[in-house]
């Protein structure tokens, strides 16, 4: 190596006498109108005002893109120019907490919810946590569903008192809105004809092999799952369900859970 | 718990019959797949130098100015809401809680 002749200087300079602290900079990257961080220069010594611009529209844009990717049938259901909008409003309100890009989006269906110009079409945000549910039903570890098989096994009188381990893409969205309707016509461009905003939905979201299921749940099942998963019996979960939900068929809505892989494994009895 | 709780006969009488329905549904074609790695949607954390990045410092370009003037487009209007043919997006605030 030849020594170094006096331009390298202003490299010198950016790493030692011009620090640009983490915080600044991140910020800066957020705001298109705020001004590059001082003191930051490119090979040539000059400031890399223009540099910088380049790579903040890359953070911003290619969050976007990834929201955009994760939330299809939101983009559908606003349209293009708006989505673009929207997400870039919401990428500088929620920059990413993790660098795992799977996981970015989670607060989407809350900004949703806040965000006034969008008060009259209350459904976008339980159509976006069926979305957001789908994406991590998506990149849940996988796991063999329960062999439905395993509860016969069990004497009669125990399996009231049967505990369920929920599967790691199972999860539920209860909604006043019609979201596995909307999410079928938007996302999966099926017919949006009959959609008829006045019906509530419950959905299951699963992934028991390699592919993602939204499942449309019935009457008081939601209710009766999400007990399960919170830990209760089978008879004090059915028993919750049928308080809210006169109507609820413990057959009919156990036979979804397991035909959907909702659960792993059974624990608790005996 | 105040819960009324249901006699131990009744539900395993519905999950009998829940799993009756049920047994040969299963398993049956879970040899059929494979596992595919590379190829998923999301986690693509490359370089965004390609499509959709203009590269150009349109960083400065803003949106929000005139987008929220903006009606969503979209096929909520070719949805059915009952008392309308395909009731218009604002005809939703009807059913919104008092704010």
């Amino acid at each position: 190596m030849t020594a170094p002749k006096s331009p390298s200087d202003t490299a010198d300079a950016t790493c030692k006498g011009n620090r640009i602290g983490a915080g600044a900079f991140s910020r800066a990257l957020l705001d298109p109108d705020a001004p590059p961080p001082a003191g930051l220069v490119g090979p040539d010594g000059k400031a890399a005002g223009k540099r910088f611009n380049v790579y903040r529209n890359n953070v911003i844009v290619s969050l976007c893109e990834a929201l955009e990717q994760t939330f299809p049938a939101i983009v559908t259901l606003v349209g293009d120019a708006y989505f673009k909008a929207l997400s870039r409003a919401f990428v500088v309100d929620h920059p990413p907490q993790t660098p795992v890009l799977m996981w970015y989006g989670g607060a989407f269906a809350g900004f949703l919810e806040e965000f006034p110009p969008l008060a009259a079409y209350p459904y976008l945000a339980d159509v976006a946590r069926v979305e957001w549910a789908w994406l991590q039903a998506f990149h849940a570890a996988d796991a063999p569903p329960l062999d439905p098989a395993v509860l016969s096994s069990l004497a009669p009188e125990e399996v009231a008192s049967v505990r369920f381990v929920r599967h790691p893409a199972a999860d539920i969205v209860t909604s006043k809105w019609p979201v596995l309707d909307l999410v079928r016509a938007n996302r999966f461009a099926e017919d949006a004809a009959g959609v008829d905003l006045d019906v509530p939905q419950a959905v299951l979201v699963t992934r028991p092999e390699l592919d993602v299921e939204v499942l449309l749940l019935r009457p008081g099942a939601d209710v009766f799952l999400r007990a399960l998963f919170e830990g209760a019996s089978l008879g004090e979960a059915a028993a919750r369900a049928l308080d809210m939900t006169p109507e609820f068929s413990l057959a009919d809505s156990l036979s979804d859970c397991l035909s959907g892989g909702a659960f792993t494994a059974v624990e608790g009895h005996g | 718990m105040n819960h009324k709780t249901m006699s131990a006969a009744i539900v395993a009488g519905a999950v009998a019959t829940a799993v009756a329905g049920l047994s040969s549904t299963v398993p049956a074609n879970a040899q059929a797949k494979e596992k595919c790695y590379g190829v998923s949607l999301k986690g693509q954390n490359d370089c965004k130098a390609g499509a959709g990045t203009t590269c150009a410092g349109t960083s400065t370009v803003d949106y929000q100015g005139n987008a929220w003037t903006l009606v969503p487009k979209g096929t909520c209007e070719t949805m059915d809401v009952p008392g309308d043919r395909h009731g218009s997006l604002s005809e939703l605030k009807r059913d919104l809680p008092k704010a």
